[in-house]
C-alpha cells in the first residue's frame, strides 16, 4: 500500500506541472485586464505603466517561470522560515507571488480565508453527509415507502433548486421578512463566550443549511442506490439465515459494503470544500475561499487565480489518491500490490 | 464504521484547530449588534489595498478616505475646502503665482498622524516623490506638469509646474491624492513600493478613522484616532468596512434588513430600489456629479476586412467611416433617441436627461443642446431622406450600397442591455439596422493593447459607457478629445479620444483653455468645446446619472458628495 502511494504521489508531479502549465496559458490568453475597475478618469498611459509595474511586459515564458520559482521556491521556504522561526539566507529578497489588486502576498490571503472556507463549507459538507446517510439507509430498507417517496422528493429539490435560489429565499424569509437571521456574515466575529456563540450560530446558520440541503441531496440518492445493491445479494441472506439480528445485518453487514462507493464520493468532494461554495459565499458574504477566487476573476488578478486555482488542482489529485487508498482500507478484496 | 468515525473526529479536530488559530491572531473586541458606537458601511466591492495611489478602483480611494487626507477636498457642491490646509490659495491671497507656474499651499499648525507625531511639509514632499516615482502611480495624472515639490519650512509646501497652471489645485487635492506619512512609508519608494504589504494595509493616517485590521478583499475594521484635530469627532467608537456580494443585496441590508447603516453605488432597476425603500429602515440618496452615460461614434472605418492595419485607425483621415463620418446620419441617430424613456427604465431616480457631456457644474454646464430633450422620429426621418439614405426593400435605408446597420457595444450590465434595447428599437424606427454586444467589463475597460474588444480599440460602430472626471475642473477632460489623443498601434493604442475626431476647432479650444486663467473665460471656452463635441454629434449624451447610495434612518449627517469620496465627512456622521 506503502509503495502504491508514493509511486502515485510521484506520478503527480508531472501532472501537477502540467497542470499548472495549461492553468497560466489558459489565463494569459484570456482577455481581461488588470485596470479594468479603475475609473475611467485614469488615462491610458497611466494604465499602461501600472501593467508594467506587474510585470506584464516580460514574455510568456519568463513570467512563468517566474511564478514557479516564486511558488515553488519561495514561498515554501518562508513557510519553513515562519514555522520554525529559522533564517535561511536573504529572505527579504525572495520575491513572493503578489496578488496584483491587493499587492499582498497570495498565500497569505489564501490563509486568512481558510478558516471561515472550511467552518461554514466544511461544516455544511459535515452536516449534508449526516442528514444524508440515514436518509440514504431508510429509503432503501423501507422502499418505496412515504418515507422513501418523501426523501426521493426532498433529493430532487434539493438537487434541482440551485443555492442561489434557495440562498435568497431563505434570506428573505429569515432575514427580511422575521428578522430572526443575518443576511450578512461576519468575518471578523469571534466566539468568546456563550453569547457570541450563539452571534456565531445565527450568522451561519442560513449559509450552512443551504448549502447542507444541496450536498445531502445528491449524498443520499447515492447512499440509498448503493444501499440496494447490496440488500439483495446472497449474503444478506446469509447473514439473516444465521439468525443475526437486523440492525446487525443493516448496519454492519450491508452497510459496510454500501459505504466503499459512497466514501470514495465522499473523498472525492472533499477538494470542493477548499474550493469553498463560490455562489454560496457572495450570497451570504462569507468572503471565503470561493469569494476571493470570483472577486480575482473579475478583477483579472492573475497570480492570485492561478495560484487558487492550482492549489485546488492539487487537493484533487491528492483527495483522488484519498479516495483509492480508502476503497483499499474499506474492502480487502482490493489489494495495490 | 469505527473508520469513518474517526475520519469525522479527524475533521472536527481540523475545524478546531483553525478556529482557535483564528482567535489567536484576533484582538479586536467583539462587536454588539447595531449599537450607538459603532457606524457599519457596506460596499459591494471590497477593498484590495488601502494605499490610493496603488488602488485597484473607486472602492480603495474612498475606503482609505477615512483614514488618508488630502490637502483640500471638495465639499458635496463642488467647493474647494481646506483639509490640512490653512486656507485654499489662490492668486489674490498671493498662494498662486501671478505666473500661473507655483503654487504654495500652508499647512496647518495642529494636525497629528494617528500615532502622534505632527504632520509636516516634509510628508507632502514625500508624498509627491512616492508617487512621481512609484511604477503605475493611479494619482500620475493629478501630478502631471509638475517639476517640484518642496518643504519650504515645517508648514509650507511649494509646488512648481514646469508650464503654466491656470488650475493649479490637482496635487493633493481630492481622495485621491492624500498625503503619506514619511517615517511609515520612506522604505517604499519607486518599484519597492508594491511589497511595502504592511504600510499598503495599514497606513498610518490623519483622518477620523485608524486601522486596526485589515482583510483584503474582504473587512476592513477601524477605530476611533485619538490624535483626530476636532474634538468629539468622529462619533463612532469603531467603524467597519465590510465589502462582497452585489449591489441589490447591499441595498436590503441598509434599506430592508437595517443591518448596515451606510451602502455604496446602488445600481439597481428603479423599481426593486423603490420597493426595498418602501420598508422605511432607510433613505435613497441621489447626488449629481459629472457622470454622463453616452454613445460614442466611431468617425473611422471599422471594417474587419482592413485587418489591424486599417481597422478603426484614423490614417490621417484617409479611413472615414462609410455612414457615420456622415453629421445627418449621426443627427439623425440623436433625433431618434427618447433620453426620457431610458431613464425611466433603466436608472430612475439616480438619472436625468442630459444633453451635454459636461452637464456640471453649473458655470459650465451648456444650454445650447438643450433640443435634444425631445425624441423626434419624424424629424429623423426626414434628415435621412435629405442626405439621400433611402429605405431599401428590408426596411433598412441605404445609400450606393452602404446599409445603415449598426454593431452596437457596451459592457455588460443587465440596465445597459436594457438600455441598448431600447435604443435598437428606436433606431428601428428610422430604419437603422442595429447589431448588439456586451463585453465584461474588466475586458471593455481593461485597454489591453492584446485585446480587440476594449473601448480604445473601438472595432465597433457605436458603444455606450459612463465617464466623468476628477474634481470640478473640466481641462483635462475635455483636452481629451484633440487630434493627438486619438488611439493607435503608435501610441500603444493609449489615448482617450475614441471617436477619433479631429478638428482644428477644437484643438484650438483646448489650447486657449490651457492657457486662460479668468473663470468666466474657461467656463465659456469649456463651453463652446462642449457644444462642438455634442452639435457634431460626435459624442451622443444620454443620461447624467448620478451617485446613488443609501443610508439608514438613524445614521445623521451624510452630505453625499460626488465630487469627492463619498465618506468625506466621515468625521460628522452621527446617530
Amino acid at each position: 500500500m506503502l509503495r502504491y502511494a508514493t509511486r502515485r504521489l510521484l506520478f503527480a508531479v508531472p501532472t501537477l506541472l502540467a497542470i499548472s502549465f495549461v492553468l497560466f496559458a489558459l489565463l494569459d490568453l484570456a482577455p481581461n485586464d488588470p485596470t479594468g475597475q479603475l475609473p475611467l478618469t485614469i488615462p491610458p498611459e497611466v494604465r499602461a505603466q501600472i501593467r508594467d509595474s506587474m510585470g506584464l511586459d516580460q514574455p510568456f515564458p519568463v513570467r512563468y517561470a517566474k511564478w514557479l520559482e516564486s511558488f515553488f521556491v519561495n514561498e515554501p521556504l518562508n513557510l519553513i522560515e515562519e514555522m520554525f522561526d529559522v533564517q535561511i539566507g536573504d529572505s527579504s529578497a525572495r520575491p513572493r507571488v503578489l496578488s496584483w489588486a491587493t499587492r499582498g502576498p497570495v498565500v497569505d490571503l489564501i490563509v486568512e480565508r481558510l478558516p471561515q472556507t472550511l467552518w461554514v463549507v466544511g461544516l455544511s459538507y459535515l452536516v449534508g453527509i449526516l442528514i444524508a446517510l440515514p436518509i440514504g439507509i431508510v429509503s432503501a430498507y423501507r422502499q418505496y415507502s412515504w418515507f422513501d417517496q418523501i426523501g426521493a422528493f426532498v433529493s430532487m429539490v434539493g438537487f434541482s433548486v440551485p443555492t442561489f435560489f434557495t440562498g435568497l429565499l431563505a434570506i428573505t424569509v429569515f432575514s427580511v421578512m422575521l428578522q430572526w437571521l443575518p443576511s450578512i456574515y461576519d468575518t471578523t466575529h469571534e466566539v468568546t463566550d456563550l453569547a457570541s456563540f450563539w452571534v456565531q450560530i445565527k450568522q451561519i446558520l442560513m449559509p450552512v443549511l443551504v448549502l447542507a440541503l444541496y450536498n445531502a441531496a445528491q449524498l443520499s440518492r447515492f447512499m440509498r442506490s448503493a444501499m440496494l445493491d447490496n440488500l439483495n445479494l446472497d449474503y444478506v441472506r446469509t447473514a439473516r439465515a444465521k439468525g443475526l439480528r437486523e440492525r446487525v445485518v443493516l448496519l454492519v453487514h450491508v452497510l459496510r459494503n454500501s459505504m466503499i462507493p459512497v466514501v470514495t464520493m465522499i473523498a472525492l468532494g472533499v477538494p470542493t470544500i477548499f474550493g469553498g461554495a463560490i455562489i454560496t459565499e457572495q450570497i451570504f458574504r462569507v468572503n471565503g475561499l470561493g469569494q476571493l477566487l470570483v472577486v480575482a476573476i473579475q478583477g483579472a488578478d492573475i497570480p492570485l487565480v492561478q495560484t487558487l486555482t492550482f492549489l485546488f488542482a492539487v487537493l484533487i489529485v491528492l483527495f483522488n489518491l484519498v479516495a483509492d487508498v480508502l476503497y483499499g482500507i474499506l474492502d480487502p478484496r482490493i489489494r495495490y500490490e | 464504521m469505527r473508520k469513518r468515525i474517526g475520519l469525522i473526529a479527524l475533521w472536527t479536530a481540523a475545524l478546531a484547530a483553525c478556529s482557535s488559530e483564528e482567535l489567536a491572531i484576533e484582538e479586536i473586541p467583539p462587536q454588539q449588534e447595531a449599537d450607538e458606537d459603532h457606524l457599519k458601511i457596506l460596499y459591494w466591492q471590497a477593498a484590495s489595498i488601502l494605499n490610493p495611489y496603488l488602488s485597484s478602483g473607486t472602492k480603495d480611494v474612498e475606503a482609505a478616505s477615512m483614514v488618508l487626507e488630502p490637502l483640500a477636498h471638495y465639499d458635496d457642491n463642488g467647493t474647494m475646502v481646506p483639509t490640512l490646509a490653512v486656507d485654499i490659495p489662490t492668486v489674490e491671497n498671493g498662494g498662486v503665482a501671478p505666473d500661473l507656474r507655483s503654487i504654495t499651499w500652508k499647512l496647518r499648525q495642529d494636525i497629528l498622524w494617528s500615532d502622534g507625531t505632527p504632520l509636516t511639509a516634509a510628508d507632502v514632499a514625500f508624498s509627491g516623490q512616492y508617487c512621481l516615482q512609484a511604477a503605475g502611480c493611479n494619482a500620475a495624472p493629478s501630478f502631471a506638469d509638475v517639476a517640484a515639490i518642496e518643504a519650504l519650512d515645517d508648514h509650507t509646501v511649494h509646488i512648481s509646474f514646469g508650464v503654466e497652471k491656470p488650475f493649479p489645485y490637482r496635487p493633493f487635492a481630492g481622495s485621491v491624492s492624500p498625503v503619506l506619512q514619511r517615517a511609515q512609508f520612506a522604505d517604499c519608494l519607486g518599484a519597492k513600493a508594491v511589497a511595502c504589504t504592511e504600510q499598503n494595509f495599514h497606513p498610518i493616517g490623519t483622518g477620523p478613522f485608524q486601522v486596526e485590521q485589515f482583510r483584503a478583499n474582504d473587512v476592513i475594521v477601524f477605530s476611533a484616532n485619538p490624535h483626530y484635530r476636532e474634538p468629539g469627532k468622529p462619533a463612532f467608537a469603531t467603524a467597519t468596512f465590510k465589502g462582497g456580494g452585489d449591489a441589490a443585496s447591499a441595498a436590503r441590508a441598509v434599506l430592508e434588513t437595517g443591518e448596515f447603516d451606510y451602502a455604496w453605488n446602488l445600481q439597481v432597476e428603479p423599481e426593486v430600489l423603490e420597493r426595498m425603500a418602501a420598508a422605511g429602515k432607510g433613505e435613497v440618496l441621489a447626488a449629481y456629479g459629472t457622470l454622463v452615460e453616452r454613445l460614442i461614434v466611431n468617425q473611422t472605418n471599422d471594417d474587419p476586412n482592413l485587418g489591424p492595419g486599417g481597422r478603426s485607425l484614423y490614417l490621417d483621415g484617409g479611413n472615414p467611416h462609410p455612414f457615420l463620418a456622415d453629421p445627418a446620419v449621426r443627427r439623425a441617430l440623436s433625433l431618434a433617441i427618447d433620453r426620457q424613456l431610458l431613464v425611466d427604465a433603466g436608472y430612475g431616480a439616480g438619472g436625468r436627461v442630459t444633453c451635454n457631456i459636461v452637464p456640471a457644474p453649473a458655470m459650465y454646464a451648456s444650454s445650447a443642446n438643450d433640443n435634444c430633450r425631445t425624441q423626434d422620429i419624424d424629424e429623423a426621418n426626414r434628415i435621412l431622406d435629405a442626405a439621400g439614405w433611402l429605405p431599401g426593400g428590408d426596411g433598412v435605408r441605404a445609400k450606393d450600397d452602404v446599409r445603415l446597420s449598426i454593431l452596437f457595444q457596451t459592457s455588460t450590465n443587465s440596465v445597459r442591455q436594457g438600455t441598448q434595447a431600447l435604443i435598437k428599437q428606436m433606431w428601428k424606427e428610422i430604419g437603422v439596422e442595429t447589431e448588439l454586444r456586451n463585453i465584461d467589463g474588466a475586458v471593455f475597460f481593461g485597454s489591453d493593447p492584446g485585446s480587440p474588444d476594449t473601448l480604445q480599440k473601438f472595432y465597433v460602430d457605436i458603444q455606450m459607457y459612463t465617464n466623468n472626471f476628477d474634481g470640478t475642473d473640466p481641462e483635462t477632460y475635455l483636452a481629451g478629445w484633440i487630434c493627438s489623443q486619438i488611439p493607435g498601434p503608435d501610441n500603444q493604442w493609449l489615448g482617450t479620444n475614441s471617436p477619433r475626431l479631429c478638428s482644428p476647432e477644437y484643438d484650438a479650444l483646448a489650447r486657449r483653455l490651457a492657457g486662460t486663467a479668468a473663470l468666466a473665460e474657461r467656463a465659456a471656452v469649456a463651453k463652446r468645446m462642449n457644444d462642438v463635441l455634442v452639435q457634431n454629434h460626435y459624442l451622443i449624451p444620454l443620461i447624467w446619472r448620478a451617485r446613488l447610495s443609501a443610508r439608514a434612518k438613524t445614521l445623521k449627517g451624510v452630505r453625499l458628495n460626488p465630487w469627492d469620496s463619498e465618506l468625506w465627512n466621515v468625521a460628522d456622521w452621527h446617530r
